[in-house]
């Protein structure tokens, strides 16, 4: 099909996307908004005054590049597991099989929706720690680049789950199992640095560490890990992932019988 | 001028082994307006689930209007409007969200689709409902709703898998006024259904299938006039003379059953004049009644394999011809 008419349909799913969140933002956008408040009291206010400095900075600038992180990641995948997943469960998802749509739009189209609302929850957190914090940037490139290709990673995981999901707990058991542990033990709290060597090269293996790291680096200029390399990661991530959706939705598994 | 459908050898066998499709040919001319008819379970939703990509298939191949789906995909696709089965919209969106973004899936840019929307959602009586959501609609109209969007890319070919399942005869008729004047402004129709009425009274050509088999694949016409024929089932006197009757079709079924196929153009009349000149003498008379529904039953409910009944084999395209005469 022509040019145009990708470009339609990926705006049209672009939209169908952006509508479906924003329509329901008290489910969507509200809930981060209270957590990351409930994180800037407890960790910052009331016990973070207690713990001093983290690599030099006071330990609530040190954390809210990794809050935002963590709002960024669980939304972008949230938003299109339950957004993919209920597209199959209602058939609607076939409105896009039947017609002319390359399976690359339906991808790029759910993925673009996930990161619209994996970046605007992260633009909404950022603007609540405002309230708590001064930020300070180092490299704002560096944080929109490592947000923007975070988004991207964990929107194709959300899809490549849906795809996968046969019930509702099918998508949640993947963020309560895997993504949560990952992203508490990647960084966000605390420096790798801090830990005995052996739990060093395990987070290594953990890519929230990559991200969380290339993320605070653009604010406060420090990082645990190399931004190359963090990049690299991301990179591959994105790369394998996205291969991996494509073929499951060109072999049409989970959509086609 | 290319077939708006051409289906050969289409066979599938969904996960578990079951064969829902063993090899069917079907063509669909452009312009025509179609019927897949055949009971449930039979294999119509699968084989428009193979044309419209919902469903793999394991062997065989489609084309739509020359374009094969296995080559140009998309292209193929784009000249398709599916009316499918079930409701598959989503049902928290609103009515006019629903057909501008499928419009847009086919490349219509939005304002073009606003005012399609608008154009089809009055033509189907669902303007009111406009911005509730479509779980809000009724049953016919979450039909209705998905004519208006299958409608909304301007297809070349409309494929309706049980259009006016659950719909009341009043709505029934509207819709086939509808459908009526799509197929005059050029579009193929091709619908399923399981209503002997609804193939009749639209219909120009006919498949009916069963069991993953065409097992009738003819024009409308020809279907009719073979059922413009009554057949009657004459019970004669023990040991008279062998009966023959010219101008009717007729078969000694035993030495004192004879079955008579009668046009309504003929009269009964005949064959009494006939049989009393020959000195047979007929006890009793059945109607061995022939609608369509008859036919159908005939054709798909066992029919296939093997039914002794000779006297309705419609495997075979002939109508029975006068000249067949006595046997
Ligand atoms: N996803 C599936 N997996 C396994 N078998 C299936 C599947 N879908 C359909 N079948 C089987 O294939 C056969 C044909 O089904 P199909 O839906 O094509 O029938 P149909 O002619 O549309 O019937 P109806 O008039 O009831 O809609 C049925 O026996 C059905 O059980
Ligand atoms: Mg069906």
């Amino acid at each position: 099909m022509s040019a145009s008419v990708n470009r339609i349909a990926l705006k049209s799913i672009l939209y169908k996307e952006v509508h479906r969140f924003m329509r329901i933002w008290v489910q969507t956008l509200v809930p981060p908004a209270i957590t990351i408040s409930l994180y800037f009291v407890i960790f910052g206010t009331l016990i973070g005054a207690r713990i001093g400095q983290m690599d030099g900075f006071d330990y609530m600038s040190y954390i809210v590049p990794g809050l935002i992180m963590m709002s960024v990641i669980t939304n972008s995948y949230s938003n299109v597991a339950s957004s993919f997943f209920s597209a199959k469960w209602q058939r609607n998802v076939e409105e896009m099989l039947v017609a002319p749509v390359p399976n690359w739009v339906i991808v790029a189209g759910y993925v673009g929706g996930g990161m619209t609302r994996g970046i605007l929850v992260g633009l909404i957190v950022t603007l609540i720690s405002l309230f708590f914090v001064d930020i300070q940037i180092h490299n704002i490139w560096v944080i929109m680049i490592t947000v923007c290709l975070t988004s991207a990673v964990f929107a194709l995981g959300g899809l490549i789950n849906a795809i996968f999901a046969n019930s509702f707990d099918d998508i949640s058991i993947i963020p309560t199992f895997i993504l949560t542990p990952l992203t508490y033990l990647g960084g966000v709290f605390y420096s790798i640095s801090l830990l005995p060597e052996f739990w060093q090269g395990v987070s290594q293996l953990n890519p929230i560490v990559y991200m969380v790291n290339a993320f605070r680096y653009g604010f406060l200029g420090i990082s645990d890990v190399s931004l190359t390399v963090a990049f690299g990661v991301i990179g591959i991530f994105i790369v394998s992932l996205f291969t991996i959706a494509m073929t499951l939705i060109t072999k049409g598994i989970g959509l086609r019988s | 001028m290319n077939n708006a459908l051409e289906i050969v050898g289409l066979k599938k066998t969904y996960k578990g082994g079951f064969e829902a499709l063993k090899g069917i040919d079907l063509t669909v001319k452009q312009g025509d307006f179609f019927a897949l008819l055949g009971p449930n379970g039979a294999g119509k939703s699968t084989t428009i689930g193979i044309i419209t990509s919902l469903v793999n298939k394991t062997a065989g191949k489609v084309a739509v209007f020359g374009h094969d789906i296995d080559e140009e995909l998309e292209l193929a696709k784009s000249f398709i409007g599916l009316v499918p089965q079930e409701f598959n919209f989503n049902q928290f969106e609103s009515l006019i969200t629903i057909l501008v973004n499928q419009a847009g899936y086919y490349g219509v840019e939005r304002k073009l689709a606003h005012q399609r929307a608008e154009k089809y959602l009055k033509q189907l009586d669902l303007w009111d409902k406009r911005n509730n959501s479509a779980r809000m609609l009724s049953g016919g109209m979450k039909r209705r709703l998905m004519i208006a969007r299958a409608l909304m890319h301007e297809p070349d070919v409309l494929i309706l898998d049980e259009p006016t399942a659950g719909v009341d005869i009043e709505l029934r008729r509207s819709m086939w006024d509808f459908l009526r004047k799509l197929n005059k402004q050029g579009i193929t129709i091709i619908l399923t259904t399981h209503y002997l009425e609804e193939a009749e009274m639209l219909c120009r050509n006919i498949a009916i299938i069963d069991n993953g088999i065409i097992v009738k694949h003819t024009d409308m016409k020809s279907l009719l006039a073979t059922l413009d024929v009554e057949t009657f089932i004459l019970d004669l006197a023990m040991g008279g003379p062998k009966a023959s009757l010219s101008g009717f079709c007729a078969r000694q079924i035993d030495d004192h059953t004879l079955e008579v196929d009668v046009r309504k153009s003929q009269s009964i009349n005949q064959v009494f004049t006939q049989l009393t000149d020959q000195g047979v003498f007929v006890q009793s008379m059945r109607n061995k009644s022939n609608r369509l529904e008859e036919l159908f039953v005939h054709l798909t409910g066992g029919g296939a394999s093997g039914n002794s009944d000779s006297g309705n084999t419609v495997s075979d395209n002939k109508t029975p011809s006068l000249a067949q005469g006595d046997n």
